[in-house]
């Protein structure tokens, strides 16, 4: 088939099949080539842009590698302080009970400096979404060990891999927070292969559409590669990922309509 | 007889080169270019007219710069 | 008239935020405030007013609800007591380079550390001279009375919407525990979702497709644009230092020599004062109400005339630098105060002008 032939033939408006929704803004992304966050950010917006929710959504970005998703996400967000972001979900929450509010958050702000906020809101099955980016070590400042980075896992912090019976071993969060009546839905996915893409984006779907149902509070942990910290080419980093952090955090779904899935336990 | 034939385009100056949608490709439509965009990257480009437009690589682009084309077309 | 109660300060507190259409406090218990809390659950406020009362797990979690609520236009309200202000100064700080309106009271309690739960005025440089980092500010207001309770309540809220700046409330331990005669101001309605967005264009609570996105956040990683940022804050102190001093004058006029006191230790002056003419001394008081903006002129207006100035407050001397900075050399100035939660007597204060001030 010749190349003009495609250009004309196929190449027009109409059979555009895929193309990056206008909610996410029209800029380059900061992070990193084949960062998850760039992916995960897309997938949020799809849905939101899908369920003509943009008006009445209000996200909060986290301190971190993301710390400017508010430039690159075309919706009304509030910047929070480190860990902070589900304190300030729930006071929105609370206060525009009708919109719908999410936290977008790595592993240092919501399982290190953050874990009282997490805990808490969870507790409290405040109607948010928390999307929990999962990727084992502080991208942003350095590479430094994360509150999840794996038993021998190298990083800045820990040069010779994590060292248990001193640094203790890495926190399940969503696991522990899994444990709260107040949770109604947790999951854990990816975004390095398309089809678990399209499995995130069924799953940031499912904890929006919960959202008007005010069953509780919804968390999406999407486990991500950081192919700069861990010091890998992004494919290399992907395929690592799913060789060493899979195993320790298993994909799947966690709870579904309040009820622990047995095999999570 | 008609064919779903496909077609991307890809926004070679918003490309990190990172090539995860060479992995994600189910065919080989796309390899990393010799020359370097304007920030210094390798970028992807559609090497042959194989593709079928099943957006694997879109869905999988973290900089979202691929934008996938689908259509029947008729072959005779 | 408004309605006229016999009132807590604290109490005072949490019922003028009912009536100025307040839409969210969150707290934490600490003695000596926990009764703002204690009333506005009882008092259930969303079956008022829509008003959401929520206890927080921390001090922490607190001003950050409040940066929460504040950044998408709505008018919140924290109060805590010293050590959980410092737990706050993270926030506030946020909170002054985000440009959000917020109202923080703070029942001052002994201090440092733990302290105790008894009054004390030692949290001024905190307050005033900023304890979260960065160059801010905040407008501090000192009630020395319940009525000032309730009335800084309203002021604050107000200014802090006017000028998009955090608001403290400097009390302390005892008049937040005193009852008092109150007259209460008539309720305000909270404004509804369409005032706020209306009032508050910044805010982001929901993008329409009419305009961009908005944001909320204090971070600005290229320098221009960060110093684009303080100038802007500078300039809005300015402005605040210009039209929003409060102060008052009680028996100046013919006064050779200067109380200087502000919230408790303005009404133990009060007294003071008239012992003090009682024994033929001529000294008036002067009570700084805004100790930021500081009423650095008119404080100084009063104090050149005077042939010594007595400043006090219960902390080891920090507003008395502020009065010496205002004031300048030529007066004599000193400090008197009392530490760990124990209130002066008007006698001691008397005896401290006589001694360190007409004596000396």
């Amino acid at each position: 088939m010749e190349e003009q032939f495609v250009k004309t033939e196929i190449r027009k408006p109409e059979n555009i099949v895929y193309k990056k929704t206008d909610l996410m803004v029209d800029r380059p992304l900061s992070y990193c080539p084949g960062c998850g966050h760039g992916t995960a950010h897309r997938m949020l917006m799809e849905v939101i842009e899908e369920m003509d929710i943009q008006e009445k959504t209000i996200g909060v970005s986290p301190v971190g590698c993301s710390v400017l998703a508010y430039d690159f996400l075309n919706i009304d967000m509030l910047g929070a302080a480190h860990g902070r972001a589900p304190a300030l979900a729930t006071a929105i929450k609370r206060m525009w009970p009708n919109h719908f509010v999410f936290t977008y958050q790595g592993d240092g702000d919501l399982a290190a400096i953050g874990t009282a906020e997490t805990i808490h809101a969870c507790n409290r099955g405040e109607n948010i979404t928390i999307i929990f980016i999962n990727n084992g070590i502080y991208g942003m400042t350095g590479g430094q060990m994360a509150p999840t980075t794996l038993p021998g896992m190298r990083s800045s912090t820990s040069p010779y891999g994590r060292d248990v019976p001193t640094m203790g071993h890495p926190l399940k969060i969503t696991e522990l927070i899994a444990q709260l009546p107040g949770v109604y839905y947790v999951t854990r996915q990816a975004v390095h292969t398309p089809n678990h893409v399209r499995k995130t984006k069924k799953a940031i779907r499912k904890a929006f559409e919960l959202q008007k149902e005010n069953k509780g509070l919804c968390f999406i942990e999407i486990v991500s590669n950081c192919n700069s910290g861990w010091k890998m080419t992004p494919v290399q980093s992907n395929k690592w990922m799913e060789e060493n952090m899979f195993p320790f955090y298993q994909l799947g779904d966690i709870k579904v309509d309040g009820k622990l899935i047995e095999a999570a336990k | 007889m008609a064919k779903i034939k496909g077609d991307i385009v890809i926004n070679t100056e918003r490309c990190k080169g990172c090539e995860v949608c060479i992995a994600a490709c189910p065919l080989t439509v796309i390899a990393m270019s010799k020359e370097v965009n304007s920030k210094g990257y390798h970028f992807a480009m559609k090497v042959n007219n194989e593709c079928t437009g099943c957006t694997n690589c879109a869905l999988v682009c973290p900089d979202g710069v691929i934008t996938v084309y689908r259509a029947k077309v008729a072959i005779d | 008239m408004g309605e006229l109660r016999l009132m807590k300060g604290n109490e005072a507190i949490a019922e003028a935020a009912i009536r100025a259409g307040c839409d969210g406090y969150f707290g934490y218990p600490i003695t000596p405030q926990s009764e703002v809390m204690e009333y506005l659950m009882a008092e259930k406020p969303f079956e008022r007013t829509g008003m959401v009362v929520l206890q927080a797990e921390s001090e922490t979690a607190s001003i950050n609800m409040l940066y929460g609520g504040a950044g998408t236009g709505k008018m919140v309200l924290t109060s805590s007591s010293s050590p959980g202000i410092s737990l706050m100064q993270e926030g506030i700080s946020y909170l002054a380079g985000a440009e959000l309106p917020a109202l923080i009271v703070n029942i001052v309690r002994g201090g440092p550390g733990l302290g105790t739960i008894q009054p004390s005025q030692a949290d001024y440089f905190q307050a005033v001279k900023g304890g979260g980092h960065g160059d801010y500010k905040m407008i501090v207001l000192a009630p020395a009375s319940v009525q000032e309770m309730c009335d800084h309540v309203k002021l604050g809220f107000d200014k802090a919407f006017e000028y998009r700046t955090p608001v403290m409330i400097l009390s302390d331990g005892a008049i937040g525990q005193m009852m008092e005669k109150v007259v209460l101001f008539d309720q305000i309605p909270r404004r509804t979702d369409e005032e706020v967005i209306k009032q508050c264009p910044w805010a982001s609570n929901g993008r329409p497709k009419t305009r961009n996105h908005n944001i909320i956040t204090s971070l600005d990683l290229d320098p221009a644009g960060q110093e684009r940022v303080n100038l802007k804050l500078q300039e809005k102190y300015r402005q605040i230092e210009r039209n929003e001093v409060l102060y008052e004058e009680i028996q100046c006029e013919d006064a050779e020599y200067l109380f200087v006191a502000f919230g408790l230790s303005a009404r133990i002056c009060q007294k003071a004062t008239d012992l003090a003419r009682a024994k033929g001394i001529r000294v008036g008081l002067f009570r700084p109400i805004t100790l930021f903006p500081f009423p650095a002129m008119e404080v100084s207006n009063v104090g050149n005339r005077v042939k010594g100035i007595l400043v006090v407050e219960m902390n080891a001397g920090q507003m008395i630098e502020d009065v010496k900075l205002s004031v300048g050399c030529k007066v004599k100035i000193e400090h008197f105060g009392r530490f760990g939660g124990i209130i002066p007597s008007p006698d001691e204060v008397v005896k401290a002008l006589e001694q360190k001030i007409i004596g000396g």
